[in-house]
């Protein structure tokens, strides 16, 4: 039985080694596609268009404008004398974002009463206007936090609070994407690699050497699963290699875990596409399945871009079975949090024992017979 | 354990329908250890799907069969570990060379080292693709492609072959020495069942059975078969090879005509020579010869399928 796996996996080898096309899908393909996403896929805000209508004009409110102005994100492009011309500048699309100070302002820090400002966004694009609010509310607070703690020294007591953001400081949505990318990239790469290898030798007509051959349908599986693990294990690396020196994604956890368990994820992928092969009735069938059946359910529903917990609860619960929501936990869990097994242990079982499913499901619809 | 069965191959009541059409219909068959078996018939007959049901890897929908002394419904695995089955498509390996095809299969039927050495040797040798061993199968011709998927189902030394239409599409040199490879093969013992659809390989066989809409029609050895014909058989040379066929296709003794180039076959029963040359005068056709000719496999195939169908 092993001499024969063996056989398999050196012939599948050989001939990777002779198809040229093959080393463009393997290098180019996720390094290409891993480059354009993570460029093109950037949910950080910055430079947002602010107006200000500033009726205190008093040290305090200069301060407050000066703290937005001097973040990256926002950039003062409309200095409003009236309420008219803050409406105009929101409507006329020259400002995202209005702060309005009240003339009461620096009175009412003076005599330690709740200041208010009234913020204006522009919600037609909503995730825009969503990450503004997070960064105004921030400034905000620094604000006040600086104010407050000015009065509690004069009272004589020192507390320090700080609000802190863990595993990913500086909230760079970078660091939040290109573990849910690579995820994307090596799904959709790695059932792409063996959606073909069956019906491959249906089309060339050497299933019916192999079918008359002593080769058991499981000996034909993992020879042909085991050279793919071995060449997605690289694309591994490379991806991930791309990801920490292009994209400076950091690297919190262990990498020998990260390496183990993506083995696991794309060995689970890559039985996907195996099982395609055994179904589709041409390469070219195989591959649109492979990359449909994998691509959209990984972008939608694994919690790469979308939150899994604001979606509906039923489709909560089906993302369970998408392997990527799976991997994606996992990744972001070593790489940002430094999690180990220990907090990782389930979705790492139901990766093993998907790519077991899928290696069994695929020698089951192998037939010796045509 | 050692299998010595009276029959290399056995079929009773084959029957293998695909939908609505009926491919194998009844089929019955004996075949002893040690000879060259042809499975004659024109294409569409069924030839390639018994094949499939006797090598195991195609489910019969009714009858049995016995191959090697096994059972191919009850265990094929068995049957497909002693046979060798090169199939009527190239069925290797393009983009692996000669050897490494080799190689690949012998590994597969785990033949031992020393034994696959020596084999490599001696399929290498008999082919005669020693110098091609380094090419990849795809950029071989037609005839060394054949001979290579011979070699390869010999690597591990079946004792009964099956060859399905193996020498289609190869010139007549390769498919001389195609033959000779056979026949080195049965002296040692292989019982090889071959299906071909032409006539001048079915006389190179030791028994043929015709077969046609999926039942073997007649079973014999070529002789027996041609013994087996009425009438004789009557060769005509004419200017007007279809002339004469005409002129005498009205003769009611005459059973059956085929022209091949300006020359006529005539089947024809009782006194074929007076009949001929009268019907011929009739047509105002003028014949440079008229002789008595031993018929061909050919000959009878044609006038048995053409009795057939005009039941």
């Amino acid at each position: 039985m092993l001499q024969r796996i063996i056989m398999i996996i050196w012939k599948e080898f050989v001939q990777i080694s002779r198809d040229p096309r093959m080393l463009g899908v393997v290098i180019v393909l996720p390094i290409f596609m891993l480059l354009l996403y993570g460029y093109a896929i950037n949910l950080d805000v910055k430079h947002v268009r602010l107006a200000v209508y500033d009726q205190d004009g008093s040290q305090a409110s200069r301060e407050l404008v000066g703290a937005f102005t001097r973040s990256q994100y926002f950039d003062m492009a409309v200095q409003a004398w009236d309420e008219r011309a803050v409406t105009q500048a929101l409507d006329a699309g020259k400002a995202r974002v209005a702060l309005i100070i009240p003339a009461t302002y620096s009175a009412d820090l003076a005599r330690g009463r709740r200041a208010t400002v009234q913020v204006l966004v522009d919600g037609s694009d909503s995730t825009t206007a969503s990450t503004a609010i997070g960064y105004l509310a921030g400034i905000v607070q620094s604000q006040n936090l600086q104010v407050s703690l000015q009065t509690l020294e004069r009272a004589g007591q020192p507390v320090e609070h700080r609000a802190r953001f863990w595993y990913n400081p500086e909230l760079r949505s970078t660091n939040f994407i290109i573990p849910g990318l690579i995820a994307v990239i090596l799904m959709m790469l790695a059932a792409l690699l063996t959606s073909v290898t069956v019906v491959r030798e249906r089309e060339r007509g050497t299933i019916e050497s192999l079918v008359v051959s002593p080769v058991m349908p499981f000996e034909l599986m993992l020879g042909k699963l085991i050279p793919y693990v071995i060449i997605a294990f690289f694309d591994v690396l490379l991806v991930l290699t791309v990801g920490v020196f292009v994209f400076h994604i950091p690297f919190v956890g262990s990498v020998l875990l990260v390496l183990a368990l993506s083995t696991l994820f794309v060995a689970a992928a890559l039985g996907i596409g195996l099982l395609v092969s055994t179904v589709a009735p041409n390469q070219q069938v195989a591959m649109l399945t492979a990359v449909m059946a994998t691509q959209l359910p990984t972008v939608l529903l694994s919690g790469f871009i979308f939150p899994i917990s604001s979606m509906p609860h039923a489709i909560q619960l089906f993302t369970n079975i998408i392997p990527a929501a799976h991997f994606i936990r996992i990744l972001r869990g070593i790489v940002l949090k430094g999690n180990g097994l220990a907090e990782l242990w389930a979705p790492s079982l139901f990766l093993l024992v998907l790519g077991m499913v899928m290696l069994a499901a695929s020698s089951a619809r192998f037939k010796k017979t045509l | 354990m050692m299998h010595n069965p009276e029959f290399a191959i056995r079929a009773a009541g084959l029957r293998k329908c695909f939908g609505s059409i009926t491919a194998v219909d009844d089929l019955n068959l004996d075949v002893t250890p040690g000879e060259i078996f042809g499975l004659v018939g024109p294409d569409g007959a069924g030839k390639t799907t018994t094949m499939r049901m006797l090598c195991g890897i195609l489910h019969p929908d009714a009858g049995s069969a016995e191959v090697a002394g096994f059972d191919v419904r009850r265990d094929p695995e068995a049957v497909k570990r002693r046979i060798g089955y090169m199939p009527q498509r190239f069925s290797l390996y393009g983009d692996l060379t000669v050897a490494e095809n080799l190689f690949f299969f012998a590994n597969i039927y785990q033949v031992p080292r020393e034994e696959r050495l020596r084999k490599e040797a001696e399929v290498l040798a008999f082919s005669r693709l020693a110098p091609f061993r380094t090419r990849q199968a795809q950029y071989l011709s037609g005839g060394m492609k054949q001979k290579l998927a011979l070699a390869c189902t010999l690597i591990h030394t079946p004792s009964v072959l099956f060859l399905d239409e193996p020498t289609t599409g190869v010139d007549p040199v390769s498919r001389r020495d195609f033959w000779r490879i056979l026949y080195d093969l049965v002296k040692a013992g292989v019982t090889i069942f071959v299906s071909t659809p032409y006539m001048d390989e079915a006389e190179r066989c030791n028994r043929i059975a015709l077969v046609n809409r999926g039942r073997v029609a007649i079973c014999d050895t070529p002789e027996g078969l041609k013994a087996r014909m009425r009438g004789e058989m009557w060769e005509v040379v004419a200017d007007s090879a279809r002339q004469a066929k005409m002129a005498l296709a009205s003769v009611p003794a005459v059973r059956g005509t085929q022209v091949f180039g300006d020359r006529l076959h005539v089947m024809i029963e009782g006194d074929g020579e007076a009949a001929i040359h009268m019907a011929l005068q009739r047509a105002g056709v003028t014949a440079a010869g008229v002789r008595r000719i031993a018929p061909g496999l050919e000959d009878v195939f044609i006038s048995l399928f053409s009795e057939q169908s005009d039941e």
